[in-house]
């Protein structure tokens, strides 16, 4: 958290109003009530809610601890990181530049059954580095690729990215599923699902766990993307874009190359997440088959004031309580998807706690004014200032 | 192809397309009122699906079609009140807002149907329909487009009825105002909170009678994340539509036909998978996206929260 606040002052906290310098520590005890406040609060919530089902919540949370940590429960709460963060990282790159990518599913779905689906020829024609190498390519292209018609309109025609990346969304989802039921169909089985990648040909496991390689990867990318957002002229350029597009303009910033660059790395991001996701634990792709991690993980970019090292512990977090939240929605008797009740409330309440705590700046303090800019002039056409 | 003007081809595709319709329209149709008055709905498809489930639950346990409806309205009324208190009232930003409520009418629809039914639904009866005498008898398409059920009618009359309101009432210009320069209709007296709230409930029970359409007319039955997307179609319907009813309702028709042809292309023995006909709605609002993206229309004041006194 500190970091956060040294390194970023632009889009921290309050990006319009200069600190008033407080006391270091209770702006450290600020930031962190205000980042923490909106999970325990969703969590009282969801307590309250599983109450009025007829749960008991307390042993829902204690199932949620023992699935999501305990027992080898946190290996498998740490493989699910490796997906998650990877897309919240490029959620991050967009986010800070003032654009929204909603298209996340798409992205991620394309790419998944692109490398299930060339995954198994691949790796049995090629030496498995290579093979890999390959496959991240095709992934995180794929990913890339499908940001680029709303990219384009967007730099060009200043078309809201928020109805075009969600409408590529929903037609990247039906083309993984054309895909996988189509031309990577495995004959051999009856339910449509890609061809299976042999178990040995997947990524190693780390010594003595079943946490594959992929993690370190995702951790990996981590420090390369805060490098890039902070001590790069790009990372500059993006949050120059996402404070001010017009000054953006002014100061000589090609919007254009800025926005579609932007986005074609948040894709690359989000395909490579699948790439890993898929050679780390999948191994296949099955028909109709959505984790949906990018709506989950929303809220915790925000939370995280899209800083890319404060990102790593609430990924953590919502990694165990997915993790064991699985296991304690299946013991109650309930859907997984109670959990996105959870994560809606997580929202809800860091609305909430913004409004307290800021009420003059109204709650958008984690918003950066270009992501309300983009909001308030969303199809129209605008000529760039001469 | 020799099967693609017969009529059992057309009725299928005019009925079909109207039943799909009808959850778009009366959706989009909120959209504009709400867009009109500034407040911009993300939240739409956890509005439907409150309203589906809600629907669904009162026409299956209290044996009526009409409460159904009276129920999913109520739900829907359910997620705008939460949009309402902090998207309107305490300003908050209004797409995370939309992005929660959206998030917490899937998660919530769905806990409820397996804690309910078990994860098994019920099916419901047929709505019934009511012809319209002498239209009903007209060849070809006669019966397929005046033989509908009740609601449908009611729909083309609130159409109707919302047209009449933007066009020549105070209602109507109160909510251009709050859209346009809210800081104007604040100076002339009339309180800007006041309008945007009533718009947002106006789109919160629309957008839940549609979702109880979907449920107890469209397929007799409720399953979770059944609107597939629709709110966000009908967002980009009354984008497109520049807030003109009409308009509403004629993409609504094309959008419908898009989401419903499959059951008269089968019954043409035309054979294309499903899943690529999942996608023709969405690329075809691509398609108009990049044609026709000059030419849509948002009111100015969309997504900002109205402070008396703010810069």
């Amino acid at each position: 958290m500190a970091a956060e606040s040294e390194v970023a002052p632009g889009i921290g906290l309050a990006p319009d109003v200069p600190a008033p310098a407080p006391a270091r520590l209770t702006r450290w005890w600020r930031i962190l009530l205000r980042s923490l406040a909106p999970v325990i609060l969703a969590l009282i919530a969801g307590g309250l809610l599983l109450l009025a089902l007829g749960r008991d919540p307390v042993q829902f949370y204690v199932n949620v601890w023992q699935g999501g940590v305990e027992s080898g429960g946190w290996q498998n709460s740490a493989v699910l990181m490796t997906p998650l963060l990877l897309i919240a990282l490029g959620l991050i790159v967009v986010f800070r530049a003032g654009i929204w990518n909603l298209g996340y599913d798409g992205q991620y779905l394309l790419a998944a059954a692109l490398v299930a689906g060339f995954g198994p020829h691949l790796l049995q024609t090629w030496p498995a580095p290579v093979a890999y190498a390959l496959l991240f390519l095709i992934a995180g292209s794929a990913g890339a690729l499908w940001t680029v018609v709303p990219a384009v309109l967007k730099a060009w025609y200043e078309t809201n990215e928020i109805i075009t990346t969600l409408m590529m969304s929903f037609i990247g989802v039906g083309i993984a599923n054309i895909l996988v039921k189509g031309p990577f169909q495995d004959p051999t089985v009856n339910i449509p699902q890609t061809r299976t990648i042999p178990f040995a040909k997947l990524l190693p496991n780390l010594a003595g766990t079943r946490v594959n390689l992929g993690v370190l990867v995702a951790l990996g990318a981590v420090p390369i993307v805060y490098y890039l957002l902070t001590r790069t002229s790009f990372g500059l350029r993006l949050e120059v874009l996402g404070a001010n597009p017009r000054a953006a303009r002014h100061v000589g910033i090609s919007l254009r190359r800025v926005i579609v660059t932007t986005f074609v790395w948040s894709g690359f991001l989000i395909g490579l997440a699948a790439a890993l996701d898929i050679l780390g634990l999948w191994a296949y792709v099955r028909a109709n088959w959505n984790p949906g991690y990018g709506d989950t993980v929303i809220p915790f970019v925000f939370l995280a004031r899209l800083n890319p090292l404060v990102i790593v512990p609430f990924v953590a977090f919502y990694a165990v309580l997915s993790t064991g939240g699985d296991l304690a929605a299946q013991q109650a008797n309930l859907p997984t998807d109670f959990l996105l009740v959870l994560v809606a409330l997580i929202l809800l309440f860091m609305t909430v706690i913004e409004y307290l705590g800021r009420r003059r700046d109204l709650g958008h303090s984690y918003l950066t004014p270009g992501l309300r800019e983009a909001l308030r002039r969303p199809l129209m056409r605008r000529r760039p200032a001469p | 192809m020799n099967g693609l003007l017969t009529q059992s081809f057309l009725t299928a595709l005019v009925s079909g397309g109207i039943v799909a319709a009808i959850p778009l329209m009366f959706t989009a149709l909120g959209e504009s009122v709400s867009e009109r008055a500034g407040v911009l709905n993300i939240g739409l498809e956890g509005m439907m699906l409150l309203g589906a489930y809600f629907g669904f639950v009162g026409a299956y346990g209290l044996h009526s079609t009409w409460l159904g409806f009276l129920a999913g309205t109520a739900g829907g009324l359910a997620g705008a009140t939460v949009m309402v208190i902090l998207s309107v009232s305490m300003g908050l930003d209004q797409i995370v807002v939309g992005i929660a409520i959206t998030l917490a009418g899937e998660g919530i629809t769905s806990v409820l149907h397996q804690a309910q039914f078990q994860g098994t639904s019920p099916g419901l009866g047929n709505p019934g329909t009511v012809p319209i005498p002498g239209l009903s008898r007209l060849p070809v398409l006669g019966h397929s487009v005046f033989d509908q059920p009740l609601l449908v009618y009611f729909g083309v009359g609130f159409l109707a009825l919302v047209w009449w309101v933007f066009r020549s009432t105070t209602w109507g210009l109160n909510l251009l105002a709050a859209g346009q320069k809210p800081e104007a209709l604040d100076a002339a007296g009339v309180s800007v909170l006041a309008v945007r709230t009533y718009a947002v409930l106006t789109t919160g029970a629309l957008a839940g009678l549609g979702g109880a359409y979907l449920a107890i007319v469209g397929a007799a039955t409720f399953t979770p994340f059944m609107t597939q997307g629709q709110g966000f179609m009908a967002i980009v319907i009354a984008m497109l539509a520049r807030g003109k009813p009409l308009w509403v309702g004629v993409s609504s028709l094309v959008f419908g036909i898009c989401l419903s042809i499959d059951t008269a292309l089968q019954l043409a023995s035309i054979n294309i998978s499903t899943d690529v006909i999942n996608l023709l709605p969405f690329a075809a609002i691509m398609a108009a996206l990049v044609l026709f993206a000059r030419g849509s229309y948002l009111p100015p004041a969309l997504c900002l929260p109205y402070v008396r006194g703010a810069k």
